[in-house]
């Protein structure tokens, strides 16, 4: 017999374990302490669906357990013994019944989560646009509106919604911010979008998601996000005091190898969409809000 | 082309291999020399058509195949085990886990399923054959030497490196010049070729060969997920072909179906692969399905809880799976229509699954559960699998995908359904079949340390790399930075890994410690079985039954055994008829060897080679067209001594 104060007990050392894996979260965990609404809605999302299929999962674990254990074959064992019993509309309509309910509740929220995430999540600021090209092995990000580019980090201003434009200039990748949101694929000859914003000034992981060759492990890049008058005031330097990219200059980036963190004061004009029109995109006449060609300035 | 680079010599690992694949191979050849084994081997294997031996090949291979796909995945795990390891450098990282999962996949849980097929299908239905003996023995080695061929990478030209997926362009010519990627496609097309053949030959011989009295509403539950598996084959398995195909047209004649310039699209070989590598899991968990099914009636000693529901959920999931290939690639921009379309329609598939797990716990309900070793791995199955079904429905929420996708969380989510389901499947059925094919128990005592390390191993392996996905780690990456926070997770996985490599030493233990130490199995019926494979002798005699039962309803021969335990039960008298057999033939065989000659020429784009090769494979072809005496007549005579010999009187 189970008594109160085995429960009791139980219980103190369950809050003890959770609150083991809880303080580990915060730091690491980084899928799960989202720094912007992108990250937050992501978030929601998966803890709404663990919960959904808990309430399935852990009753039909224990109810195995407790089958086992009733019904096993030992002679004293005085369980009803029913061998011929093969069906139960009853429990049948509710085994079907319970996944459909499930599904259907998952579902809505999924729908509403997917074409919530196509659109800038907030909509009283003027969205900027960054330009991201996967490369061999390194990624460069190119600021249409500010005609800077670099290498391997970039930067951010907090509170302001960033729309990547997302090609790759070499094998596909995958452009990945836990804490602000999740990912999207670099494609060669495709432009594709994603709408990313970080609430909190911090230094964010960033990393290649999908495997390229040699050098993929090597492609983290941070993503520093700073209040508005701080990311102004680093364009202003970055604009005074770096050199620029020239042509041969992005054709030395493109070699395949590892380089260290760049910053350039401007970039050859319409690069990003000549790479994009060099890898076939006039051939993929695609036309939606993931694939449109994009102009060099804001939408 | 240099020898060094032809002959890979350079790593001390590979080099260690070389040596070891030298000496073993003089070994055999020096044992079937010495004890003039060579014309056993050509009459009784080589040239078999019989289903159980070509099952017991696929078998044997199968494990084969899980030892070296087992071994790149310890591999990879020590070099992963601390951050910023120097146990392998980048690229022999990216070859081993690139052969890691086509071995497993496609070298590895196909043939280990195949072997099921074979060994179990056509005893279940009471016949005496496969529709196509001689097709069933081609499909065999067209998988053997397509295998050998991925294999050989490994030692000659270097591995594939593109991932088990390659997709282009990394795949192209452009990145990938060498000749690992070809290796990876021939051999995929030459036991792909097998694969489909295989899913015909199942498919009409349950569809036709079931004996008399046996409607398709009274066969075994794993019939009918043979049934399944073998229609999402057909449906499947020629995308895979076209698409390899087309990828090898890149390679091999400059064409550009999937180049990044001159029009072509990768994002059609993507779709294209998932196409067939999303129902490809169902290919391989539908058996085990089936196999859970027969353990969990059997040995819960009662008929199995909702037959037609567990029908029609095994079809509707084998039509299902081509409507969900999407959810690889929610990440890839397919636009909000889509995903929201791919996204429900992959949690649909959660409904049908779902409802065969209850039905199996409704089945040991008030049943007597006997905890023997196949009861054993379906328990273990059905927790695994329920957590694996669980961070399944996780990973078709689109929107939560975005932050899972490529991460260990999917690596963690995969092997949950694929060793929780196929493995464990197929471990269940050997314990079970076992006895039917080779006569004796399996010991149970190393059964179940063996479970038992292959559980825990496996909980302890991934279990943490649910963890790492929610860290941020990426699959496929080959060493690590220390500041994320990932040593720990990393250390417990690979202690975990080791574990479950335990457990495949004392499977080999348990294999070889039960062929010299258990009993024999006289009955036939070691379990107290339901299905007819029970009512033949064990080992079954080559032609499985000396006359064709007759059937009555479901589980069969579980009815008759009552029928006989009546005090009234009279036998009826049987009646031996002379039996029409197919005759072995060394045609496949040699077919698999010029499929093997002609592979290779191709992979090193030696044409003429490729010319050989496929001539032999047109003249092999040519001669079987021409071969009107392919059967003989087994006469009775034989038949009564054959019964008499395994203990049966007629």
């Amino acid at each position: 017999m189970i008594t109160k104060r085995r429960l009791v007990r139980l219980k103190n050392i369950l809050m003890l374990l959770l609150l083991f894996v809880m303080t580990g979260c915060s730091k690491n965990y980084i899928v799960l302490d989202p720094k912007g609404p992108v990250g937050h809605a992501e978030l929601r999302l998966i803890i709404l669906s663990t919960i959904l299929i808990a309430i399935v999962c852990v009753p039909v674990i224990l109810l195995m357990l407790y089958i086992v254990y009733r019904y096993r074959d030992t002679p004293d064992n005085n369980a009803p013994y029913a061998p011929n019993w093969e069906s139960s509309r009853l429990l049948e309509i509710i085994w079907w019944g319970v996944p459909i309910i499930i599904v259907a509740i998952l579902g809505y929220h999924t729908t509403k989560g997917i074409y919530g995430l196509v659109k800038p999540p907030t909509t009283d600021k003027t969205p900027i646009t960054i330009q991201v090209t996967s490369l061999d092995w390194k990624w460069l990000f190119q600021y249409p509106d500010q005609n800077i580019a670099t290498v391997n980090h970039v930067r951010i201003p907090t509170g302001v919604p960033v729309q990547f434009v997302l090609t790759s200039d070499a094998p596909m990748n995958s452009f990945w911010v836990p804490q602000l949101g999740g990912q999207e694929y670099t494609m060669p000859g495709m432009a594709m979008r994603l709408w990313l914003q970080a609430d909190h000034p911090g230094k964010y992981f960033g990393t290649g998601a999908n495997f390229s060759g040699e050098g993929f492990a090597h492609m983290r890049f941070p993503v520093i996000a700073e209040s508005q008058a701080d990311f102004n005031q680093w364009v202003k330097k970055v604009k005074k005091t770096a050199p620029p990219m020239t042509q041969s200059e992005y054709e030395a980036i493109k070699n395949p190898g590892l380089i260290d963190q760049r910053t350039y004061s401007s970039y050859p004009p319409n690069s990003f969409v000549e790479t994009l029109m060099k890898n076939g995109h006039h051939h993929t006449e695609r036309r939606n809000e993931n694939h449109d060609v994009p102009s060099t300035g804001t939408p | 082309m240099q020898t060094q680079h032809f002959f890979i010599v350079g790593d001390p690992l590979i080099l260690g291999a070389d040596i070891s694949i030298i000496l073993v191979s003089a070994a055999i050849i020096f044992v079937l020399t010495y004890f003039k084994k060579w014309g056993w081997l050509w009459r009784e294997w080589l040239t078999t058509v019989d289903h159980k031996k070509i099952g017991i090949m696929y078998f044997i291979s199968a494990l084969l195949m899980l030892f070296r796909g087992g071994v790149d995945a310890l591999l990879m795990r020590l070099q992963l085990m601390f951050p910023n390891m120097n146990l392998l450098e980048s690229e022999h990282y990216n070859e081993i886990f690139t052969t890691h999962g086509t071995i497993m996949i496609l070298f590895m849980a196909m043939p280990l399923i195949f072997a099921m097929f074979n060994i179990a299908v056509p005893l279940q239905i009471g016949a005496r054959d496969v529709a196509y003996p001689f097709l069933n023995a081609v499909s065999f080695w067209l998988f053997f030497f397509g295998a050998l061929l991925l294999n050989l990478s490994f030692v000659i030209g270097g591995s594939p490196n593109a991932s088990w997926w390659g997709y282009p362009p990394l795949s192209e010519l452009t990145f990938n010049p060498g000749p690992g990627e070809n290796f990876y496609i021939l051999s995929i097309q030459i036991s792909g070729i097998g694969s489909i053949a295989t899913g015909i030959n199942f498919l009409i011989t349950i569809l036709k060969m079931r004996a008399p009295g046996m409607r398709l509403m009274d066969m075994p539950l794993f019939t009918w997920s043979v049934l399944s598996s073998c229609i999402v084959i057909i449906a499947a398995f020629p995308v895979l072909t076209v698409a390899l195909f087309l990828l090898f047209m890149d390679r091999f004649a400059g064409a550009h179906f999937f180049t990044m310039t001159h029009g072509g699209d990768p994002m059609m070989y993507v779709n294209l692969f998932w196409m067939w590598g999303h129902p490809e899991v169902y290919i391989v968990v539908l058996p085990a399905f089936g196999i859970f099914s027969e353990v969990v009636s059997v040995f819960s000693k009662k008929v199995i809880f909702g037959y037609t529901s567990m029908v029609v959920s095994l079809l509707l999931i084998s039509v299902y799976a081509y409507f969900t290939w999407v959810h690889h690639f929610f990440t890839m921009g397919a636009g909000a229509d889509v995903n929201t379309f791919f996204s429900i329609s992959t949690m649909l598939i959660a409904i049908p699954t779902g409802v065969k797990v209850f039905n199996w716990l409704l089945t040991m309900y008030r049943g007597r559960i006997r905890m023997t070793e196949p009861m054993l791995w379906t328990l273990g199955f059905i927790v695994c699998f329920v957590v694996g079904g669980a961070t399944g429905v996780m990973l078709s929420v689109a929107p939560a995908d975005y932050q899972y996708h490529n991460s260990y969380f999917v690596v963690a989510h995969f092997h949950n359904v694929l060793i929780g389901g196929t493995v464990f499947g197929m471990f269940a059925g050997m314990t079970y079949w076992w006895p039917k094919i080779f006569g004796f128990k399996l010991n149970p005592t190393l059964g179940k340390w063996a479970f038992w390390l292959w559980n825990i191993g496996f909980y302890v392996c991934f279990m943490p790399q649910y963890a790492l996905g929610f860290m941020g780690m990426t699959r496929r990456i080959y060493t690590y930075p220390d500041d994320m926070g990932w040593t720990p997770y990393n250390v417990v996985s690979t202690i975990g890994a080791f574990i479950m490599a335990l457990g495949f030493v004392f499977q080999v233990w348990q294999i070889v410690y039960s062929a010299k130490r258990m009993d024999r199995d006289v009955t036939g019926d070691p379990w107290d079985g339901h299905t007819l494979e029970w009512s033949t002798t064990s080992p079954a005699p080559y032609y499985n039954f000396a006359v064709i039962p007759k059937v009555e309803g479901r589980d069969a021969f579980w009815k008759e055994k009552k029928k006989r335990s009546q005090p009234d039960y009279k036998p009826e008298k049987r009646e031996l008829k002379p039996i029409h057999f197919p005759k072995n033939s060394g045609i496949p065989f040699i077919m698999g060897v010029c499929f093997f000659i002609a592979g290779f020429g191709l992979t090193f784009h030696w044409v003429w080679l490729g010319v050989i090769g496929l001539i032999g494979v047109a003249a092999t072809l040519y001669a079987r067209s021409f071969q009107y005496d392919t059967e003989y007549v087994i006469p009775v005579e034989e038949i009564k001594k054959t019964e008499a010999a395994l203990g049966r009187d007629i």
